[in-house]
């Protein structure tokens, strides 16, 4: 009978990352509904001294798998060990994060373990005694209320959308054997090119701001970066900009582009294509700064300025920078 | 080199989605229905590898007959041939049974290499790639932007939260494709011609062996929360609006 909410902590460099305590949370919410335990399963190299920090958010047990082929990251390795530990101990929920490394090895360990799951969840409940999920589908056009018949019931939670809460239990550690075949690894990674900005990916970030087909070239970029560095945002853009080659494809937000989720979006020359409103329409607050008041943009937006942009970014840059001093 | 692209037939990205009144389902009437976009970029390098190394690329898609238009858009673009999975016991069909259905299919090919998107637009659940990749046995790697290959093994480039890897993987192996991979070609007058007469194998599951199930299954559609009406922040000046603006996020949203 499988028992016990499980997550699959993430760690990147040998911290552990946000989500990791967004799901921890999550779970022991769960886990009290059912009655039941919270395991952790944390893979990497070196990284037994972060297990601990788990135990804060509510785990009660950490399941460590350390190991020299965990670490980089690569799917083979962490879905045969993830795999091994899940299937020994038959818990019946299991949590990842919606983010890249959490949806790459999620899927991969629901072929493994033959079983369902709900992907980029953004609600998740106990309704006699199975999990309910809520999912955005066509980026956020419609939701779909996800229900699994199968062990583990597994889901992706999206980032920055459940809130970690200290929660501290005893917290005990296991080490286990991922019993890592060398010559099963095929894949191998050869480099790691870290993005030396050290801005927050669109995915995880808390403040956007974003530019559209308005901003009118590249150059004029500089007042978004401006208004998002006082904020500590991250740069944003529209399917326009990036076809339009102003930014980078890494930027776009919509739905070819990356959902996001953050607590404040703030649209500056966007007109709201349906496409771009799918792909951030969970936003909690949106602003929108249009000269067009009739764009699609203001009925979404929670506040709006209708005005030209190039006058009002940065003024707002300015009296954000006065507010937050 | 067996090359292999699965394509899923989606609402285009245009398409307004509304939920039918029972929330069993979605409106499809008025859909314009496409190849969802991070296919078209796996079916464009599924194309581009076999124009370097020779080969064949094979299409394949899952679905009820109008997935048919999808399947000769492929072939139209390019490819050879075509495998059509349809019945209607796979309607409602979660992403391991899609997967396990698409593995029968393509097991006898003995596929080098197999391109999907990495999420399908509709769905966004980015699962059935994995999952087939797991039942074929071979390794994968996911929402890649580049692509080479020589000598058996594959060279890509996967983008990360602010890092990009650069992973190599030896053959037998599935991708996904990201924005950002290739620009799709269109297909040509003389390729849509061409198209009509390639071949598409129309396998139904007692043909694969598969029994479907849904193991994850959407018990109810519902349309998105409303959002209510936002405060347009009026006035002349610039200047002014911007700093009322700035005040109302920071003491009445609370969100700077």
């Amino acid at each position: 009978m499988a028992k016990g909410v499980w997550i699959v902590a993430e760690q990147r460099d040998g911290a552990l990352r946000k989500i990791s305590f967004e799901l921890a949370s999550t779970a022991r919410r769960l886990a009290d509904e059912l009655g039941e335990e919270v395991g952790a399963v944390l893979c990497g190299s070196g990284i037994e001294g972060i297990a601990g920090q788990l135990a804060k958010y509510g785990v009660d047990k950490v399941f460590v798998a350390d190991a020299p082929e965990l670490e980089p990251y690569t799917t083979d390795a962490h879905s045969a060990a993830v795999a091994k530990i899940v299937k020994e101990n038959d818990p019946s929920i299991l949590l990842l994060g919606a983010s890249t490394q959490g949806r790459d090895l999620s899927a991969r360990l629901v072929g493994k373990l033959a079983t369902g799951m709900g992907t980029d969840c953004v609600g998740a409940k106990i309704v006699d005694g199975k999990l309910l999920l809520t999912r955005p589908m066509y980026a956020g056009k419609c939701f779909g209320e996800v229900a699994i018949s199968s062990f583990p019931q597994m889901a992706t939670l999206r980032p920055n959308v459940f809130p970690a809460v200290e929660n501290p239990k005893a917290g005990e550690i296991v080490k286990f054997d991922p019993a890592l075949d060398a010559a099963k690894q095929k894949t191998r990674v050869l480099e790691v090119q870290k993005d030396a900005s050290g801005k927050v990916d669109l995915t995880e970030a808390t403040i956007i701001v974003s530019g559209g087909r308005g901003m009118k070239g590249p150059e004029n970029y500089v007042i978004i970066e401006e208004l998002a560095n006082v904020l500590g945002a991250t740069v944003g853009a529209s399917r326009a900009a990036v076809d339009a080659g102003w930014r980078p494809q890494t930027d776009q937000v919509g739905q070819t582009g990356k959902i996001v989720s953050p607590n404040l979006y703030v649209a500056c020359g966007i007109s709201g294509a349906i496409q771009h409103l799918a792909g951030m329409g969970s936003s909690k607050v949106i602003v929108a700064i249009n000269k067009d008041a009739e764009a699609p943009i203001f009925a979404r937006a929670d506040y709006g300025i209708v005005d030209d942009l190039f006058k009002v970014v940065p003024e707002l840059t300015k009296a954000c920078k006065e507010l937050l001093a | 080199m067996n090359i292999v692209a699965c394509v899923k037939q989606v609402p285009d990205t245009e398409a307004q989605i509304r939920v039918k009144a029972d929330g069993s389902g979605i409106e499809e009437g008025g859909i314009k229905w496409v190849m969802n976009p991070y296919d078209e970029y796996g079916v464009e390098e599924a194309l581009r590898l076999k124009e370097k190394n020779g080969g064949e690329v094979t299409v394949i898609s899952l679905g009820p007959a109008r997935v048919m238009e999808t399947i000769r858009t492929a072939l139209a673009m390019g490819a050879d041939k075509g495998i059509h999975i349809s019945d209607p016991a796979f309607d409602g069909a979660d992403a391991y049974t899609t997967a396990s259905a698409l593995a029968a299919a393509l097991k006898d090919l003995n596929p080098d290499i197999i391109f999907c998107g990495q999420r399908a637009i509709d769905g966004d659940q980015g699962q059935v790639g994995a999952i087939l990749a797991d039942l074929l046995d071979i390794p994968q790697v996911s929402i890649i932007t580049k692509l080479d290959y020589a000598d058996g093994a594959i060279k890509v480039i996967r983008p990360i939260e602010g890092a990009q890897l650069l992973i190599e993987a030896k053959l037998p192996c599935l991708v996904t494709a990201q924005k950002g991979l290739n620009e799709p070609r269109y297909a040509s007058l003389p390729g849509i011609m061409k198209a009509k007469k390639k071949p598409v194998d129309v396998k139904d599951a007692a043909a694969l062996g598969v029994t479907p199930a849904a193991n994850a299954k959407v018990v109810k559609f519902v349309p998105p929360p409303a959002r209510a009406a936002g405060k347009i922040v009026c006035g002349d000046d610039p200047a002014a609006k911007a700093k009322e603006l700035a005040r109302l996020l920071r003491e009445e949203a609370k969100v700077i």
